[in-house]
């Protein structure tokens, strides 16, 4: 289409594959789909119009382990961002302490990494992550049976055992 | 005798304007609806037709477009039935003339016509004698015709042409696990008919200010009805009892909000199915996490292009999922996804599963039912008891290597064969 055609080549000529070796290589984004369902791990940086970003944002999160765990960012000019989870609001869960806190927790390191807190980001992440890989403290929805007070207390005790 | 007067050049400007979007169905509707509330003389003598400079623009939509009338048995001159063949590009031309080995070989008695298709050229020639020859012959099995990039934005994707030219409303793709195939996930059975003539492929964009491109996404009533109704007619026949609806009206309110409209209506029309409604992204996400919740799926034409390849995916990749596109009095069948394959081009490693089942769909439309269980059978066998797998599912064997093996399946069978 003359929108792929016209961006495509907006993105080349303003951006051009200068410096380090990161080679730019587009990809028609239906085959795109498919490839990502076979092997997700031969990508690393997509970018992309609106519908499609949509559309493929949750492919990828449902790749992950749902949007529970999937943290986003909007970014505009001058610096000015929102972070936030891409789940919803959940009202059947809300004030009942059973939440998965990982989705916002993720976001909000995507937002210390924007404002260039990069140490305290990094904490936050490495302890969350350990949280997930030991597998004791999970949510319901990650096959546990923890609330999510419990779960963020293991985030805290990791992060004070890091420092 | 028309009076050149202010109030008929407007209707004049107007005429042009919307031609040149060449909005066709839209048009005719539009252009009716605005001739009759501008000039009303013209539509009494008429009634539903409006002649302008020896155009008659009928609203042929009042035919009875949406039940299927009968479409006479395809010619069989001599006892063989011909059918269109369109190579391609890429791995079209070699799988296609695999098909035809295994067709030599079977005995089928299918002759094909080769017609190939030059992308590179800017003129549409070829692809009109193509749909001229597919228009003859009524049936044709194609190989993908690569879109050069290169080419202005005008030169349109051939196979849209094909597709919107022959009024191929259905894309039908049935994707099934096979046991012979390491996938995450099993136990899929998923049908997805895809509406293939309009939505975001009908080619309208327009830059009106340099560097702001708008692309007309085109729903119509009349397209969304006939192929919600094809696909609950579909899963009637297949004895499916789901259809989903895969949109985006939260936010095409108007395009797909038409769309999932039209198919609320026709669901009404068979309450032995049960119809829900998914959003396009959260089908995505559904689909890689629980893919064996999804029975029959209808959307418009890109959802469908996206779910078709993420379903094929799912089911170990696009080298083993056959597509038909169906109209009211043609069928052109391809492999599902539709890939080109340039790079695996000619290095005997493409996987000639898709392709031959493809060419069994079409014998199944011939109604050459032996011959396609036949030749089905004989590939799926290879698929999952031989386990001859190309390298796209992880093996070694060559595509040649799989097509023989095929071969030696049919000839165990005991039918009357030719040589090797």
């Amino acid at each position: 289409m003359a929108a792929g055609s016209a961006w495509r080549s907006l993105v080349s000529r303003r951006f051009p594959v200068s410096g380090s070796n990161r080679p730019f290589s587009e990809l028609r984004w239906f085959r795109d789909s498919g490839c990502m369902v076979q092997d997700p791990t031969q990508f690393d940086v997509l970018v992309m119009p609106n519908l499609y970003g949509d559309i493929l944002s949750d492919l990828c999160a449902g790749l992950i382990g749902g949007l529970g765990v999937t943290p986003s960012g909007n970014i505009g000019a001058n610096g000015v961002a929102i972070f936030e989870s891409v789940h919803g609001t959940a009202p059947d869960i809300a004030g009942m302490d059973m939440a998965n806190p990982t989705a916002l927790l993720l976001s909000a390191v995507m937002m210390l990494h924007h404002m260039g807190l990069h140490d305290h980001g990094k904490k936050i992440q490495t302890a969350c992550f350990d949280t997930i890989r030991d597998k004791k403290v999970l949510t319901k929805d990650l096959g546990g049976n923890s609330k999510c007070s419990e779960f963020t207390a293991d985030i805290c005790r990791r992060i004070q055992d890091l420092d | 005798m028309i009076k050149l007067n202010s109030k008929n050049i407007r209707i004049f400007l107007i005429y042009f304007f919307i031609r040149r979007l060449r909005v066709k169905m839209a048009a005719h509707g539009s252009l009716l609806s605005v001739f009759k509330s501008i000039n009303p003389r013209w539509n009494g003598p008429l009634g539903n037709s409006v002649k302008i400079f020896g155009t008659t623009f009928t609203n042929h939509r009042n035919k009875a477009t949406l039940t299927r009338e009968h479409i006479p048995p395809p010619a069989k001159y001599g006892g063989r039935h011909t059918v269109t063949l369109i190579p391609g590009d890429g791995i079209g031309p070699e799988l296609l003339s695999h098909v035809k080995e295994v067709f030599r070989f079977s005995c089928v008695p299918v002759d094909f016509e080769v017609v190939q298709v030059n992308s590179a050229m800017e003129s549409e020639d070829d692809i009109m004698d193509a749909i001229t020859a597919i228009r003859r012959n009524g049936v044709a099995l194609k190989g993908n015709i690569e879109t050069k990039h290169t080419l202005p934005p005008s030169v349109k994707s051939r196979n849209n042409v094909l597709r919107t030219t022959l009024d191929l409303y259905a894309n039908v793709m049935h994707c099934q696990s096979l046991p012979g195939v390491q996938t995450r996930h099993k136990d899929i059975d998923i049908m997805i008919i895809r509406e293939n003539t309009e939505g975001e492929y009908s080619s309208l964009e327009h830059e009106s200010v340099p560097g702001v491109v708008e692309c007309l996404k085109i729903i119509t009533r009349n397209n969304s009805l006939r192929i919600a109704d094809y696909a609950f007619r579909l899963a009637r026949e297949k004895g499916r009892s789901r259809v989903t609806a895969v949109h985006k009206a939260n936010i095409m309110k108007l395009g797909d909000g038409l769309f999932l409209q039209c198919c609320r209506e026709v669901a009404s029309g068979y309450p032995d199915i049960t119809f829900d409604s998914m959003i396009v992204d959260n089908t995505t996400m559904q689909l890689v996490s629980k893919p064996q919740q999804f029975d029959v799926m209808v959307m418009p034409n890109l959802y469908g292009n996206v779910v078709s390849n993420v379903c094929a995916g799912l089911v170990g990749g696009p080298g083993l999922v056959p597509g038909a596109n169906y109209g009211q009095d043609y069928a052109v069948f391809e492999t599902a996804t539709r890939n080109t394959g340039k790079s695996i081009a000619g290095k005997n490693i493409a996987n000639p599963t898709a392709m031959l089942l493809a060419s069994c769909m079409m014998l199944d439309h011939l109604k050459l039912y032996n011959y396609a269980t036949l030749i089905r059978n004989a590939v799926l066998t290879t698929m999952n008891e031989t386990r001859l797998h190309t390298a796209d599912l992880g093996g070694q064997g060559t595509t040649l290597e799989v097509v023989q093996s095929v071969m030696r399946v049919i000839q165990s069978k005991g039918q009357l064969t030719a040589e090797f």
